[in-house]
């Protein structure tokens, strides 16, 4: 099997308070693969070690066959990320902003400006094209985000909450775009806390405490819990919780 | 008023909760106070000086010596020649370069008159103007112990008394100064930086609408910068007091007075940018770069008003740390009661009270 | 890749309301403004004068003082204590005391004596104050000499030292030619200080530094690309004050541009490099202007502005001497005023490469792309 994200005990503490409590998973290449969670579970932790945001305090793992703890340089050429929080540059225009991401990511003015055209004519953006990020709508951002996050066309594309506030029209077209991601050979690792969208996703794990509580697909999830859609999986495991928000 | 209270202890909180920059503003102007406390001082001290002498006889030798001797000189170095001259002055190796003429000695003794020539680096003019000064009074009090018995009758003695600074100490000038200087910076840096801040993250608005007036909300944010502000000024006092040895020579409770009131003009000016600009960076760059030259050098702190053109002169009255500086020298070195600083007070209670309303001008229209 | 985030850098500068503004405008109000203020030429210093004798020969002097260019009479007081008053009340600077028998005395062979007594709050005035009066006062004796003294003892046989002075670089004592290369450098410094001191902390605030950390950006270029925008922001700078000294106050250096221009492309890198550093390490926006305007004042302050290096006490060289200002503002007047080159500066180049180098690896150590 062709494991693109591997996790073995993986740990982090802050001080004494442990985040992330020793996870262990894989992900294979091109599968959509949900991370679930509380608020406060860990999600984005163990997300930011994977991406070499975050040093783990414990455990090993490896990011397209790189090592998270040594090779965190080499793990980032070969990832997309996008983050909770909105993190492009307000101050930049849409292309502005590819460019700068293309062009950290080692591609050329040339190679730029032609998947830049593709990307606003697939998106529909023409008009947006060179208008300030600031002025964008939420929900035109966070698709930005999204593209920009693999306009490189990294093999593994980590995604924080990204549809965290928009309405449901552009939820559904923000899935359309993972799945087209996914078909070009992404694989994708999202977390996020709307059930509804882990019953898109190939497998789901979900976290309680620190800890991965459960990891399968939905299908076979909602078997073994004996439960009718994901959410009410996630209400059997999620009240062990001992945290507090 | 029990409202404003409750809205008071919660900025507190707020405030203290971030250590690490309760502990910046607090070792602050600890440590600046004592640094230019002690290193800012304008007085003559060991300037290099290089010589040139042709022929080397008892007298220049003796003259060199006394020179060297003073607190005011180092004698550095011999050069040979005048072309070296320029060339001391260009490595900045010397400041001022003494030309004794050829045969010194015996010219003196035979012609009844020799030259030295004084040459200086005049780059900071009183500087040079003070240490050639000093050198040629060194020269002459030589040459009257040379002449010694031959003391001339018809002669005014001079006896000199420096009031309120016998020692000329540094401090005494710089302390007012950089007490003005940094409560007025730190101050309006604190509070336009805070409030600038609530507005880019919107919470602001949340305390505009809510019932209380406008001026409590205000009131209330400022009040912790107004304790720490107070903090400050006591340690700047007391290591003022305590370790420059500047004594306050009037009465600590006017000075209290007048530097409480001199904060809160601070506090208002801060309120006043916070309402101008829109982002931290610009409040900051306002509060804490634009604001910095003028009260550096229209306060009188370095520079004398009345030397200024009167354009500046009277531009220098709307800079607060000019009538609080002036104030504290009243009060705390020459030691002059609360008459004597009566201007200084209404003028700076003026300054409040315009500031104040104008701010909350302001505040409303972005309400309305 | 540096390409990539130099645009992004100078489209975010060109964006920014405030910022082009700020540095043209800065500058030029500063320097058109401040070094009319900073005239430090004693002139005019205000004397009240107590004269219990009010004979000829303290009329003489009196005359002597007030035709000078230096004095200016407040008042002619009844006693020591009505002049004192007016010192109390900033009228004046300085007392002349002249005693009963003044002339008495003069005439009489005793010796007179005279009390001087100057405001030394401001120790530098003070200072200058009384040296002007006790140099007045001598070459009153000089010409006491000529009229009392009997013929018999002329001065024939008594030798004199003749000092003959001379001011170099600055001969009419200026005190703006001093400061206006001054306050070239204090603007750069506060610029190119302030500034790159927000720029990495203002990312973490908004949260676009987490999209630069996950990408492979290798650290020195981040840290490059924040650098050389503050090299052209200093070079447009110290053009404008290049050309506001000549235009304003006609001063052109004496020695050669590119020498300043070498040591600014220095300069820059080290104070932009410390304003990185703090920014790197703080926690939040506040926290970084609050340090960097502390390190500033501190720069500023002991960089021998117009207080002299020399002057301060050993330990306070010691801390100077670790004041990257301190060196530039040596350089700017050496290279303005005395036409100093780049081999008579070579102390002060020693100085600033070694800073520029060590705040440079420490601020690109100091950047971290992971937590």
């Amino acid at each position: 099997m062709d494991n693109v994200i591997t996790a073995t005990n993986l740990t982090k503490q802050f001080g004494h308070f442990t985040a992330v409590d020793q996870i262990s998973f894989e992900v294979e290449r091109g599968e959509i693969f949900g991370f679930l969670g509380a608020n406060g579970a860990g999600k984005t932790t163990a997300m930011r070690m994977l991406c070499g945001l975050s040093k783990p305090t414990s455990g090993i793992g490896t990011v397209a066959g790189f090592d998270i703890h040594t090779q965190t340089e080499k793990v980032k050429k070969n990832i997309g990320y996008m983050s909770q929080k909105f993190s492009l540059y307000d101050d930049l225009k849409v292309w502005e902003n590819i460019e700068l991401f293309g062009g950290i990511y080692g591609m050329n003015d040339q190679d730029i400006k032609v998947k830049t055209d593709k990307l606003m004519y697939e998106l529909n953006f023409e008009k947006e094209r060179n208008m300030l990020v600031a002025s964008l709508p939420l929900g035109f951002k966070q698709k930005l985000a999204f593209s920009v996050a693999i306009f490189h066309q990294p093999q593994v594309v980590f995604l924080d909450e990204p549809t965290g506030g928009v309405d449901p029209v552009t939820r559904r077209m923000f899935w359309e775009m993972i799945y087209k991601a996914a078909e070009n050979g992404i694989t994708v690792f999202v977390t996020t806390h709307y059930m509804d969208e882990a019953e898109y996703c190939n497998r789901v794990s979900i976290m309680v405490d620190g800890r991965i509580e459960a990891l399968d697909s939905p299908k076979n999830l909602k078997a073994h819990y004996s439960a009718k859609n994901m959410d009410e999986v996630f209400q059997k495991l999620a009240r062990k919780s001992q945290r507090k928000e | 008023m029990k409202q404003l209270l409750s809205f008071v202890r919660k900025e507190f909180y707020h405030i203290l909760r971030d250590k690490t920059t309760i502990l910046i503003l607090l070792l602050m102007p600890i440590i600046q106070i004592i640094l230019f406390g002690f290193a800012l001082t304008t007085e003559v001290k060991d300037t290099r000086v290089a010589v040139l002498i042709p022929q080397s006889d008892e007298i220049t030798t003796k003259l060199v010596e006394r020179i060297h001797a003073s607190s005011y000189f180092d004698v550095v170095n011999t050069i040979q020649s005048s072309y070296e001259i320029q060339k001391t002055f260009r490595d900045s190796q010397a400041k001022l370069v003494l030309v004794f003429e050829n045969d010194f000695a015996a010219k003196l003794k035979h012609d009844g008159i020799a030259h030295i020539q004084l040459i200086a680096d005049a780059t900071d003019p009183n500087a040079a103007t003070s240490f050639t000064f000093y050198v040629s009074n060194i020269i002459a009090s030589y040459q009257q112990d040379m002449i010694g018995t031959m003391k001339n009758p018809y002669q005014i003695t001079p006896e000199v008394k420096m009031l309120y600074n016998p020692q000329m100490i540094g401090a005494f000038n710089f302390v007012p100064g950089v007490l003005g200087m940094i409560l007025i910076l730190i101050c309006a840096m604190m509070t336009s930086i805070a409030i600038v801040r609530e507005k880019e993250k919107g919470t602001m608005e949340i305390l505009l609408v809510s019932p209380m007036r406008p001026i409590y909300t205000i009131l209330a944010k400022i009040t912790p910068y107004f304790v720490l502000s107070c903090i400050n000024f006591l340690t700047i006092i007391i290591l003022s007091v305590f370790v420059l040895k500047v004594p306050i020579a009037g009465s600590f409770f006017t000075l209290v007075i007048i530097s409480m009131l001199y904060i809160f003009v601070a506090l208002a000016l801060g309120l006043l940018i916070s309402t101008l600009t829109e982002s931290q960076v610009a409040a900051m760059l306002i509060s804490g770069m634009a604001l910095m030259i003028p009260v550096m050098l229209l306060s009188g702190m370095i520079f004398p008003i009345e030397n200024m053109p009167l354009p500046l002169q009277i531009f220098s009255n709307v800079i607060p740390a000019r009538w609080y500086i002036s104030a504290v020298k009243l009060v705390m070195i020459q030691g002059l009661g609360f008459s004597a600083i009566i201007k200084e007070m209404l003028v700076l209670s003026f300054m409040a009270i315009t500031l104040i309303v104008i701010s909350l001008k302001k505040f409303k229209v972005r309400l309305e | 890749m540096l390409k990539y985030l130099l645009r992004k850098e100078f489209r975010q500068i060109k964006r920014n309301a405030f910022l082009p503004r700020l540095i043209f405008a800065f500058p030029l109000m500063v320097l058109l403004v401040f070094p009319w203020a900073a005239s430090y030429e004693i002139k005019n210093l205000n004397i009240s004068i107590v004269d219990n004798d009010q004979s000829s020969f303290s009329k003489a002097l009196t005359q002597k003082i007030i035709s000078s260019n230096y004095f200016r009479l407040t008042d002619y007081s009844v006693s020591y204590s009505a002049a004192l008053k007016s010192i109390e009340a900033q009228k004046s600077d300085i007392i002349l005391q002249i005693p009963a028998n003044f002339e008495k005395n003069i005439i009489n062979a005793q010796g007179a004596k005279v009390m001087l007594s100057a405001n030394a709050v401001n120790g530098m005035k003070g200072g200058i104050a009384m040296t002007y009066l006790v140099s007045i006062i001598n070459e009153f004796n000089a010409s006491l000499i000529k009229d009392l003294m009997p013929l018999s003892k002329s001065t024939t046989n008594i030798s004199t030292i003749q000092i003959d002075q001379q001011y170099r670089f600055n001969q009419n004592l200026n005190y703006r030619v001093f400061m206006v290369p001054a306050l070239m450098v204090m603007i750069l410094s506060l610029l190119c200080g302030f500034l790159p001191a927000v720029s990495i902390v203002f990312e973490k605030e908004l949260g676009t530094i987490e999209q630069m950390n996950v990408s492979p950006v290798p650290k020195v270029l981040f840290i490059l690309a924040k650098l050389i925008p503050f090299w052209v922001i200093g070079l447009i700078v110290i053009n404008i004050g290049f050309v506001v000294a000549w235009a304003v106050y006609g001063l052109v250096p004496a020695g050669h541009f590119y020498t300043i221009y070498f040591f600014t492309i220095i300069y820059i890198l080290t104070v932009s490099g410390l304003g990185l550093i703090i920014s790197n390490f703080a926690q939040s926006l506040q926290q970084a202007m609050f340090i960097i305007f502390f390190f500033m004042l501190v720069f500023i302050m002991l960089s021998g502005l117009y207080t002299p290096i020399d002057s301060m006490p050993e330990w306070a060289k010691w801390v100077a001497a670790f004041n990257p200002l301190k060196y530039f503002m040596e350089v700017m007047r050496a290279v303005y005023l005395k036409g100093s080159d780049i081999l008579q500066l070579w102390k002060q180049l020693l100085a600033l490469i070694a800073f520029s180098i060590f705040f440079n690896i420490i601020a690109v150590i100091s950047y971290r792309k992971s937590s």
